[in-house]
């Protein structure tokens, strides 16, 4: 071995866990500088109160784009997330209303939100049909069969399991709800599947360049369905920590979920164009929407400030993307 | 290497590892492939030229499984072999370098080389937690590009970091560090500047020199004359000449392939490197 070669390999130190999780590092930033400003603009802030508020406004939104960015990451984008994930509280709720076992009820919700999963899984691998049209047709039909489930309106569920998501976790008053807990957990279990697993590399090769990791031997369809189906079980678990949020299964709830997870993943640093990202970045997105919703309204600014603001961020984050993929091409 | 799950045999120079006879393929009224040979043995580099249509690249998805032949048979190390689908030669230690670069460019050397191949660590991290074991995987390749001579940055850059000539030649040392038996790289350089193919054509020599044989099939008459060993010219659909650098000249090579002048299939070209 030629000395050259050895201290030219020798020389790097970015590891693919640090490249990989780069890009969350700016949009890191941006959550402390936003929580600085809001914790010196405003006394109330920075009070457990609010912070435990924040996190529990971000649970939902926050679950949802997990599966958000594993679609994103594969080269797709998921339109009917908020809408499944909507089909489970409506489900679930229902059948624990006329007196099934709550355990059963929860798991049949999941289920089925999981089974909505496979179907679109199936025509985005299978028959290759793009993701956008592909779950922008199943978000028509999941929200007319879910209000068609409902017969009417919004109805209250006050089932112990349904809404346990919702309670605190540790002691009264912590502010740290087993929501909370849940969703942290699964944003390790994808973390560990995205980055220590063949399966995530496949899903970024996937995103990255689909003709290559065909070659390469990845099995590409199987890959993409279980993205998919994966995504989808994870909504119907945001379907529980919703009923945990508000014990009320409402078929017009969550629904700007889709386009308020896919702000997360955009400004948590993933690209839209798939292959790049880091699903810590998808949590940290999460967190600057609710932060920014929850600073602007303490500091008394008019609500339509947080919509202008979330933009502004969507379009800089995009952009960032975009200029920083260019100087590599 | 360790995470081979065969090693590498490399038999005696000259000894036949694939061998295609009376291929046939026809597309409707077009046959693409008219009774063609094709003979690859150890530790050479056959080059496999021809004009446009001539069937070269029919004969190349041939023997890496991406088309079935209507007739003719395919042999590996003298056995019989069926590939209907890419993946069956690549069980049988036969990699493809395909000219369009087919890497991830965002993902790191090192994942790249190893991707679709990822080793797990041992025990139960590795059965049940499907733990990669990244730090072997680096180690490997870190080995194997010294081995292969082949100057990187670093194993952790990004692929899209590196230079066109250095990701081909990531395409290349995963198609070196996973076969067994033969590499076929096709138009590997069409895509590279000039100095960026030199460093993929030293590649490929060191691929040959470690005894893995290598069928490149190339537009490219300098890189042709500066890397084969023997020169398979096909026409029509056949193999019309097997020659060598040595024995003809650029000119009359190209005057074969266009039919100028007359092939000398099945003459005494054929008799392989040792006796060139």
């Amino acid at each position: 071995m030629a000395p050259n070669a050895v201290a030219s390999i020798n020389r790097g130190t970015v590891s693919l866990g640090r490249a990989i999780a780069t890009p969350a590092v700016g949009p890191l930033v941006v959550l402390l500088v936003f929580c600085a400003i809001f914790s010196l603009s405003t006394h109330t802030f920075l009070a457990v109160g609010n912070l435990s508020l924040i996190i529990q406004q971000s649970v939902i939104v926050g679950t949802l784009a997990i599966g958000q960015s594993m679609i994103i990451l594969t080269g797709g984008i998921d339109l009917a997330n908020g809408a499944i994930a909507v089909l489970g509280t409506i489900v679930a709720g229902r059948l624990v209303n006329d007196g099934n076992n709550p355990a059963l009820c929860l798991l049949l919700a999941i289920f089925l939100c999981t089974l909505v999963g496979v179907i679109s899984g199936l025509l985005v691998s299978r028959l290759w049909l793009p993701p956008f049209i592909v779950t922008l047709g199943l978000l028509g039909i999941v929200t007319a069969a879910t209000r068609l489930i409902a017969q009417g309106g919004a109805f209250p569920v006050t089932d112990d399991l349904l809404s346990w998501t919702g309670n605190s976790a540790i002691r009264d008053g912590s502010g740290v709800t087993y929501g909370m807990l849940i969703m942290f957990g699964l944003y390790v279990l994808v973390w560990y599947l995205l980055t220590q697993t063949a399966w995530g590399r496949h899903v970024y090769a996937i995103g990255n360049n689909r003709p290559a990791a065909r070659l390469v031997g990845i099995p590409v369809q199987s890959r993409l369905l279980s993205v998919y189906v994966f995504a989808a079980f994870l909504y119907g678990v945001g379907a529980w920590l919703a009923l945990g949020r508000i014990p009320n299964a409402d078929p017009n709830a969550l629904q700007n979920a889709n386009l308020d997870s896919i702000t997360a993943v955009v400004i948590g640093g993933t690209s839209l164009f798939g292959g790049r990202g880091s699903i810590w970045g998808t949590i940290v997105g999460t967190l600057i929407v609710s932060v920014l919703r929850n600073g602007l309204t303490l500091s008394g600014f008019d609500p339509l400030w947080q919509d202008l603001v979330t933009g502004v961020l969507v379009i800089s984050a995009v952009a960032v993307d975009q200029i920083s993929r260019g100087k590599q091409r | 290497m360790s995470v081979q799950a065969e090693s590498r045999r490399t038999p005696a120079k000259g000894t036949m590892v694939l061998e295609a006879r009376n291929i046939v393929k026809r597309y409707g009224h077009v046959t693409a492939l008219d009774g063609a040979n094709l003979e690859l043995r150890a530790g050479e580099v056959l080059a496999v030229i021809g004009d446009n249509g001539a069937g070269k690249s029919t004969m190349v998805k041939v023997l890496c499984g991406a088309v079935i032949p209507d007739q003719g048979e395919v042999l590996l190390d003298g056995v019989p072999v069926h590939f209907t689908s890419p993946l069956d030669p690549r069980k049988r230690g036969i990699e493809t370098v395909y000219q369009d670069l087919a890497v991830a460019p965002a993902l790191d050397i090192a994942t790249n080389l190893f991707l679709g191949r990822e080793v797990r660590c041992r025990g139960i991290l590795g059965s049940w937690f499907r733990l990669l074991d990244k730090r072997r995987m680096k180690s490997e390749a870190q080995k194997e590009m010294a081995e292969l001579k082949f100057r990187l940055p670093s194993i952790d850059s990004a692929v899209e970091d590196l230079s066109g000539g250095q990701r081909q030649g990531v395409a290349v040392a995963r198609a070196a560090i996973f076969a067994r038996r033969l590499v076929i790289m096709d138009e590997p350089t069409a895509a590279l500047g000039v100095r960026e193919s030199g460093e993929v054509l030293n590649l490929i020599r060191t691929i040959r020199d470690r005894g893995l044989p290598v069928l490149l099939i190339s537009h490219n008459m300098p890189h042709v004359f500066e890397l084969a060993d023997r020169i398979h010219i096909m026409r029509l659909g056949r193999r019309v000449a097997l020659t060598t650098p040595q024995k003809h000249t650029m000119g009359e090579v190209v005057a074969i392939m266009t039919g100028a002048m007359p092939g000398n299939d099945q003459a005494s070209g054929a008799d392989g490197p040792s006796a060139a």
